[in-house]
């Protein structure tokens, strides 16, 4: 959201616009220069530092940690191959190649982690566009850049007026009963807000699930202050995409939702913080927030009341691990995302050390209908544990992958087969992925499975994150799990010993199964490996990163077949 | 006001202790190590080798000793099977990716555990060329263990020079300087901390590291007398 910049002075100019902010325009500040010089030259890093009063050596710290940011220039044209899980078994490796192979003058690749596009796999990213469904004849430069998800659902409360091909303005949003909600809000206390949003049941539906009511209690009622309301949409889950169709389907909805979180908690001031490969995505939220203050919803005396609050929007730059919430505090403060130590817990130290409530957008987009529909309608859909609709990002082999809004319980099969239209080209269902990566795999066995966590829980699996990713049996499952291994170990940020060396070691495993070259132990190595991650890994990523490739190997022991001792030669 | 003390169970040994005590801190108490490689008392504690877990009863994952602190009631075990399985991989991934070859402190805590240092084969060890840039220490980081405390001796908790930082990202992060530049172009005064806290020898003194070479005293002299020659000269010559 920068004004263009094309020359050193022009960038000195802009350093000068935020230079009394200090350390947490960071990111901001290395982003800007690496899309306005296609990199970060010493020149440049150098006057970061002075402007912004931040060591030499952390600058250099910061662009090796974002792989968005690079020492050296990427071309005119920088393709990003996405080659996450669902990606990966739709040949992007393969697409890749080729990519690089056939590159024009001028034109650089790379391979990359989750593009949040696995509707339209193999997906890339050229510079700032979105192209989904590659193949090697796809012209890119033709595509318009912007890839849309298919809603769905039966009843859609959510997504009601969820619409990606249009433009977002205010009076089209108020004409459909926008801030409805908000305004049924503010006609009560804070207290009394959270109460409602307690007595609903909505838990966070980022993938950990905790009680969004609780959470604004803790903040609330802390002591410090100022307190902070963060936004997360570092949505960056393989196989998750619900949250950049929110965004894009209904802006507004979810600015919404901020407002009455704001109010609850006593914010004045939240980050909105969108992961960097959703370029089209945060054009959108600006456009959205820049209406929202003209039209004062945002900024000083909220619709007339003692109610302030600004908005501001904070991109990623490549790194999953921010979407861990004391990383990505950690990312707004103009730092690594290193997880950090909890306790304590964001709700009393959090961003800048102060109270503060992160949300996901999914989350935040189920607070205006709890106060238009009521807590009674509201705890009505979903289940008793997990009460309210739910969104599904289903993706892989199915004939209409896209986003599922469910406000009554379904199974795997209903979904796949019943919403999702079955898997494509008659072929046999062989595997689900369910919760994104950090997930676990169901075998076909299980598809009568209610999607809920009243059903799941029992069986250690999880909703997660709403990923369902399915896979069918021309599927080589080995190159999922390299792939699923492959995003860990680049994913890792490399804090804590389990997952730093862990990560990679599983890796290497994974290798050997899909190469063929399993070693006498394998087994044993990756189960250790993987046990020694969840027990003792820092943080959530490390924790659950062994989580589907272990289930994988459970289930299906042939896909890690030692080499039989007896044909082994001393 | 000294804090009511709180009873804990440490392998079924029933103690009391201050509630602002670590978990290791209560371990210690009872006459009993706990195994850590990243701690130091002069650093601040990350909780970064997970070495010191230990179980903690009705807890879903292991606990950082270091960084976690006691609570009524808590009961302990720290030397459990999950506890030994977590320590021995531990250690046996570090061994495969690092030298530890003068590492005496983890050598030993490898044959307590029973570690087996080639428990993982055809492994991407962290090989990097070694760092002969000053005329104070030589940085080796194959033998890096990424505790983080010469970065933090050189930044907030000792030094405030800030001529460290951590540099790459996973498995491949390292320990950099501003676009690793050498140690003189930086903002290094030279004080010596870093290599004070290094636990591996990753850092060593230069004397140190010409001795461990089969130097004398007196070829170390000379040797640095020609370095502090070529280096006036290289300044003369412009």
């Amino acid at each position: 959201m920068e004004p263009e910049i094309t020359n050193a002075a022009q960038y000195e100019q802009y350093l000068d616009s935020v230079r009394s902010h200090g350390r947490t325009m960071l990111l901001p500040a290395l982003i800007a220069a690496q899309q306005s010089f296609r990199h970060i030259s010493p020149e440049t890093a150098t006057a970061v530092s002075k402007a912004l009063k931040v060591p030499l050596a952390d600058i250099t710290g910061m662009i090796e940690f974002y792989t968005m940011l690079k020492i050296e220039p990427v071309g005119e044209t920088h393709i990003a191959v996405c080659t996450s899980p669902v990606c990966a078994a739709k040949q992007a490796h393969q697409l890749l190649h080729e990519m690089s192979a056939n590159a024009a003058p001028g034109v650089t690749t790379e391979a990359v982690a989750c593009l949040g596009l696995c509707d339209h796999a193999p997906a890339v990213l050229v510079n700032d566009r979105q192209v989904g469904s590659v193949t090697p004849k796809t012209d890119l430069s033709s595509a318009n850049g912007r890839v849309q998800s298919r809603l769905h659902g039966e009843e859609r409360m959510l997504t009601q007026w969820c619409e990606e091909d249009v433009e977002h303005t205010l009076e089209n949003f108020l004409e459909c009963g926008g801030f409805q909600g908000l305004r049924a809000a503010l006609e009560h206390s804070p207290d009394e807000v959270i109460e409602t949003v307690k007595q609903s049941g909505l838990r966070g539906r980022g993938g950990a699930g905790f009680p969004t009511g609780t959470k604004w209690e803790g903040a609330a009622q802390a002591s410090g202050h100022p307190k902070y309301l963060v936004i997360n949409q570092d949505e960056s889950e393989p196989g998750t995409f619900k949250d950049r169709a929110l965004l894009l389907g209904d802006p507004f909805l979810i600015l919404e939702g901020i407002l009455i979180a704001a109010y609850a908690i006593g914010a004045e001031h939240g980050y909105f913080y969108i992961r960097g490969e959703y370029p089209f995505a945060q054009q959108v939220l600006n456009h959205t927030i820049t209406q929202a203050r003209q039209a004062g919803y945002l900024g000083q005396r909220i619709l007339g009341r003692e109610f302030n609050f600004e908005l501001e929007i904070r991109s990623g730059a490549g790194a999953y691990i921010c979407g861990e919430e004391t990383a990505l505090f950690e990312s707004i403060e103009g730092k690594r995302g290193f997880p950090r130590i909890k306790p304590p817990f964001p709700t009393t130290h959090g961003l800048f050390g102060r109270p503060t409530v992160i949300n996901n957008v999914e989350t935040i987009v189920n607070i205006p209908l709890i106060f238009k529909i009521g807590v009674d309608h509201y705890r009505s859909m979903g289940s008793p544990a997990a009460p309210g609709p739910r969104l599904f990002s289903l993706s892989g082999s199915v004939v209409d992958p896209g986003v599922y809004e469910i406000t009554t319980p379904v199974t795997l099969r209903q979904l796949i087969y019943g919403l999702g239209g079955g898997i494509p080209n008659g072929r046999k269902l062989q595997a689900v992925l369910l919760g994104g990566a950090a997930g676990k795999f169901v075998p076909p066995e299980k598809l009568d499975l209610l999607l809920t966590d009243e059903a799941l829980r029992p069986l250690g699996l999880s909703v997660g994150s709403g990923a369902v990713m399915v896979y069918d049996d021309q599927v080589d499952l080995r190159l999922v799990l390299s792939s699923l291994a492959d995003f860990f170990a680049h994913e890792s940020c490399g804090k804590c010993y389990p997952c730093q060396l862990g990560t990679q070691r599983q890796a290497e495993i994974t290798h050997r199964m899909l190469a063929g070259q399993v070693l006498t132990g394998d087994l044993d190595r990756l189960q250790d490996v993987g046990w020694t991650m969840t027990d003792a890994s820092l943080c959530g990523l490390g924790q659950t990163a062994s989580h589907a490739i272990l289930s994988a190997v459970e289930l299906w022991p042939e896909l890690i077949v030692e080499p039989d001792p007896k044909q082994v030669r001393s | 006001m000294t804090p009511e003390p709180i009873t804990i169970t440490i392998d079924g040994q029933q103690i009391s202790v201050s509630p602002e005590v670590t978990l290791m801190q209560a371990i210690a108490s009872i006459g009993q190590d706990t195994p850590v490689i990243c701690f130091h008392e002069a650093t601040t504690s990350e909780g970064l080798c997970r070495l010191c877990v230990v179980e903690v009863e009705g807890w879903r994952t292991l606990a950082p000793a270091c960084v976690t602190k006691v609570a009524d009631e808590m009961v302990l075990h720290t030397d459990s099977e999950r506890v030994r399985r977590a320590r021995r991989t531990i250690l046996e991934m570090l061994s495969s990716a690092v030298d530890l070859s003068e590492a005496p402190a983890i050598q030993q805590q490898i044959d307590d555990y029973q570690a087996d240092p080639e428990r993982f084969p055809e492994a991407h060890r962290r090989t990097q060329p070694i760092l002969d840039d000053n005329p104070f220490y030589v940085r080796d980081y194959e033998k890096c263990v990424l505790c983080w405390r010469c970065v933090q001796a050189c930044g907030d908790d000792l030094q405030f020079t800030y001529a460290l930082s951590l540099g790459g990202r996973g498995y491949e992060t390292k320990i950099a300087t501003f676009f690793n530049a050498p140690m003189p172009e930086t903002t290094c005064v030279f004080c010596g901390n870093c290599v004070a806290v290094c636990p591996t020898n990753a850092l060593k003194g230069k004397t140190e590291f010409y001795l461990d070479q089969g130097m004398d005293y007196d070829q170390i002299r000379l040797q640095r007398r020609r370095q502090q020659k070529s280096s006036s000269q290289d300044k003369k010559n412009g």
